[in-house]
């Protein structure tokens, strides 16, 4: 198949990449690029884990085609915060033990991140529906709602 | 037991790498030439492979190789050693790595592609062809038990492998004395698992040594390698078997599985690294299930209430292979009499084969199975006597005073089955106060008015934890004051590298992050068990108390010759052993362990043996017991049937807590887990074996949308039965969790409601119950 040619920003550095038509932009992202961050759980839309911004908006990676990210702004988890410098919502998972495996955390800080953008005051069911879109086998998810909702508190002080 | 770090809710040293994307799955694992995996599949529940025709996939772009069972027969053959050998199992079960001849269920693998990529291999997987001879298959376990049924396996005359019977006690005579009987039928659904990570298996082989090493999303990786190397008739030193980052276990990821062999069989043909990810309508097809049983209980009581004895019979369904022995059925003995007192127990156990995807533990083995049978039973008898449910519970619980308590069933070494300790009424009483179940008609009204049914549910168990026989730590301080931790327990998102870094902190006087913790290496650890059964926080964390413990008196030992103070005189605190009091006078970890790392000609103090470090094993000789009593609330919308849960208490004792925050979050999932069990998670199958539900648009599992807040209550009751008083806590959310919604449900339809014996339950059975209901009342 002939690849394609494609230009986008990720994580606010522009990038060229030449692409396989087929390949969906989660497997572009972990295996073309690198960036292991954003995992893979059903690759057909349902679980969330794959889960990236894409113009400001969630996408799921997995349905999305990454030649479709010709002209867009992507941003993954790798664009959040670093091991010594968390973000707070990231910091806000870790002191809520908004995480077990770490296989959905990706996913749900995307979907979170983008949703606090446009929802900065949200109520608890305002959260879980936010994310009834991702699956987490581990956590129960309160760790994960109060992670979104002490991050919000924390950003109206 | 506790310190500055045990029994503190420290946050977890896991999530800084995990949070930034940092995580290593096997799926992130890059080799220089590496190979990809798809697997050729069978889309038929039973047949028999005339020919398989690779030509065509052989010719596709990138493909490499195509290997069927025939091309390892110089490399090893016949079928995989069994994970768990039972007397009553005369000849394994087991899969071959790649189906020899007859294939008994859906996704059982036949072939693997490899290709330069996913979808290369992926491609030529769809283009072998196969000849098929297919064969008359069963997927309902009742019809698979009966005489006449077509056979799972063609040789075999019968689908049942095996018969347990277990019990105690004079059944007949308890039953001719007591004042009631009941019967009930009970179908437990079987349900998939669904760890967010799907398995993945990464095999390499080394050019010059022929060493084997395998990454793998294993709950039990040296049991990869033990049976690994057996079956290649190799040294497991030359196996070397790891498990990076894990996304989630719960029980599945603990068996040994056909495609870990046929990757590492494809790596050793081709000498070059082969990956294979499954995917998730593979996980549906080809990673073991659980749950399904269908039972018939007789349940003796008196008029006050009390339960006094149960006899039974189960039809489990343990699918296609048994690879894994019996250990679920087992799992469902060793699970009674939960908390009650029974005067006698009289169980059979038909374990029979199906041409569905095998069974093997799911979050809580069968424990969850027998909580639904037990609760529901109790509810059952309060409704007969027209008594109050918790009544019924208090009368025939165990009594803390009766601890520790022999049930009457035996262990698997045949020694009898003891609880070390606990307050089950006192966890019951605890649950009710805190859901306020005395208000609780106010909140039903309320309700009411609203159109909604408001049910209270209540549930209890109790929990064998800390399985033997063992798991081991090693600890070494290096020369540079850091603390190692090495242990074969592997990781699948419990927070053991806290855990144990808590313990070993503690022990020697250091801060957290000062230590490393290296789990399920087999290069790194050599000896190891599994990651199930809530086992790990009694074997591992008591094995990194002693090996800390030996490790800390070496240093002391040390400094009490190089200061010349007794040794009843130290401590150990900020990362030196120091004279009580004085803290000025002291010797750094560090220098302890640079002087025993030795110098040249220069003899080590006090003879002693070199290397600040040492490991300890601990023997868990005797289960520990975990219990708790949930109580929650549903409300369910007449006209939909939709049933939410919308409050859940949880009592829970598993002794002395490591860490609440980690100990809490096992619960919640846990909880979720059941609650998924009772409302959503619904594995289908038509009758020849072919699955219809696999994907998420069909298999619903919980999600955030649906649950509700869980609150949770320790109880700390320590175990007497290791050193640092803990009991397991892994399982405890899900075990009770079904039975307590399903206990809401019943109580929310109210008194002329049916009796609800059967899990999961749909809205559509909900409306149609409540039709029923009317057409009868009215
Ligand atoms: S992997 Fe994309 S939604 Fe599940
Ligand atoms: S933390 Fe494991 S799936 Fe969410």
């Amino acid at each position: 198949m002939t690849e394609r040619s494609v230009a986008f920003t990720l994580n606010g550095e522009q990038r060229e990449a030449k692409i396989d038509p087929r390949m969906h932009l989660g497997d572009f992202l972990r295996h073309s690029l690198g960036l292991t961050g954003t995992h893979i759980g059903c690759e057909h839309g349902v679980c969330g884990a794959c889960t990236v911004i894409v113009d400001g908006a969630p996408v799921r990676s997995c349905l999305m085609l990454a030649v479709q990210v010709d002209g867009c702004r992507v941003e993954t988890v790798e664009s959040l915060g670093k091991p010594g410098e968390l973000s707070p919502l990231q910091q806000a998972f870790a002191a809520n033990h908004g995480l077990q495996c770490g296989f959905c955390t990706p996913g749900m800080l995307m979907t979170l991140e983008a949703f606090l953008r446009t929802t900065p005051a949200p109520t608890e069911q305002d959260v879980r529906a936010a994310i009834s879109g991702n699956i987490c086998r581990c956590t129960g998810y309160q760790g994960i709602v109060q992670s979104a909702l002490d991050t919000a508190k924390a950003n109206q002080k | 037991m506790s310190g500055r770090f045990f029994g503190a809710a420290v946050t977890r040293v896991e999530d800084a790498r995990l949070l930034t994307g940092k995580g290593h799955y096997v799926d992130d694992i890059e080799l220089a030439g590496m190979l990809h995996a798809a697997f050729v599949r069978a889309s038929f529940a039973h047949g028999r492979i005339r020919s398989i025709d690779k030509s065509d996939a052989l010719a596709m772009p990138g493909v490499v190789a195509i290997y069927t069972m025939d091309d390892f027969a110089d490399i090893a053959q016949g079928p995989m050693p069994p994970m768990a050998q039972h007397p009553l199992l005369k000849t394994p079960i087991t899969y071959h790595p790649l189906s020899d001849t007859e294939v008994r269920h859906v996704g059982e693998a036949i072939a693997i592609v490899l290709a330069d990529s996913r979808a290369n291999a992926e491609d030529a997987a769809a283009a072998v062809m196969l000849d098929v001879e297919y064969l008359p298959a069963v997927s309902d376990v009742v019809l698979a038990h009966e005489a006449n049924s077509p056979t799972t396996h063609s040789q075999h005359a019968s689908n049942i492998a095996a018969t347990m019977t277990a019990g105690f006690g004079d059944c007949d005579k308890v039953f001719a004395k007591a004042d009631h009987v009941l019967t009930e039928q009970f179908d437990i659904h079987r349900g998939g698992c669904h760890a967010m990570e799907c398995r993945g298996v990464v095999a390499n082989i080394d050019l010059l040594t022929d060493a084997l090493t395998i990454s793998t999303s294993s709950q039990s990786p040296y049991m990869v390698r033990r049976h690994l190397a057996a079956y290649l008739e190799r040294d497991e030193n030359d196996v070397r078997v790891m498990t990076p980052d894990v996304g989630g276990g719960f029980g599945p990821k603990a068996n040994v599985y056909a495609e870990e062999f046929a990757v590492a069989l494809s790596a050793i043909k081709i000498r070059r690294p082969v990956k294979w990810i499954e995917d998730r309508q593979e996980h549906f097809v080809a990673t073991t299930q659980q749950r399904g049983q269908v039972w018939s209980l007789d349940v003796a009581f008196d008029n006050d209430g009390r339960m006094r004895a149960i006899r039974g019979h189960c039809i489990h369904d343990n699918g296609a292979y048994a690879p894994y022995g019996l250990i679920l059925p087992a799992t469902a003995i060793a699970s009674f009499p939960g908390p009650y007192a029974l005067e006698a127990l009289d169980l059979t156990i038909d374990v029979v084969l199906t041409n569905l995807v095998p069974t093997s533990p799911v979050r809580g083995a069968c424990r969850p199975n027998v909580a639904f049978l037990l609760e529901r039973l109790a509810d059952r008898i309060a409704r007969h006597l027209s008594m109050d449910r918790q009544e019924v519970r208090r009368r025939s619980f165990v009594k803390a005073e009766q601890m520790p308590y022999i049930t009457g069933l035996k262990t698997r070494d045949g020694s009898p089955i003891s609880y070390d300790s606990g307050d089950y009424t006192g966890a019951l009483n605890l649950v009710l106060d805190k859901i306020a179940a005395k208000d609780f008609e106010a909140r039903r009204n309320e309700a009411k008015r609203r159109g909604k049914l408001r049910g209270l549910g209540i549930a209890s168990c109790v929990e064998d934890t800390g399985l033997g026989p063992f798991e081991g730590a090693s600890i070494r301080v290096t020369p540079a004051g850091k603390v190692i931790v090495a242990t074969g327990a592997s990781s699948q998102g419990q927070g053991h590298r806290t855990a144990f870094a808590q313990i070993a902190a503690d022990a020697l006087g250091v801060e957290l992050e000062d230590v490393t913790v290296e789990t399920a290496d087999s290069a790194k650890f050599p000896l190891g068990i599994s990651t199930i059964a809530s086992r790990i926080a009694v074997t591992a964390g008591s094995s990194v108390q002693l090996a800390a413990d030996k490790v800390r008196a070496k240093a002391i030992t040390f400094a009490s010759h190089q200061l010349e103070v007794g040794a009843h005189d130290l401590e150990l605190e900020g990362g030196a052993v120091q004279v009580k009091g004085v803290p000025e006078m002291k010797i750094k970890l560090s220098e302890i362990a640079r002087a025993l790392a030795g110098t040249t000609g220069v003899p080590l103090p006090g003879n002693m043996e070199p290397d600040l470090a040492a490991t300890a094993y601990f023997n868990s000789n005797a289960l520990t017991f975990a219990y708790g009593a949930n109580a929650c609330e549903v409300e369910i919308d007449p006209e939909t049937g939709d049933v939410r849960v919308v409050r859940y208490v949880v009592v829970h004792d598993c002794g002395k807590l490591i860490n609440p925050l980690i100990v809490d979050g096992q619960i919640r999932g846990g909880v979720v887990h059941g609650i998924g069990n009772a409302l959503f998670e619904r594995m289908i199958y038509d009758e020849q074996g072919q699955p219809l539900t696999t994907t998420y648009g069909d298999y619903l599992l919980p999600m955030a949308s649906e649950m509700p807040p869980i609150e949770i209550h320790h109880m700390e009751t320590p175990s007497p039965r290791n050193p640092i008083g803990v009991k397991g806590a892994g399982e405890g959310g899900t075990i009770p969790a079904a039975a307590c919604v399903i206990s809401a449900v019943e109580d929310a339809l109210g008194p002329n409601g049916p009796f609800i014996p059967v899990h999961p339950i749909s809205p559509h059975q909900i409306v149609t119950w409540l039709k029923g209901k009317t057409a009868a009342s009215g």
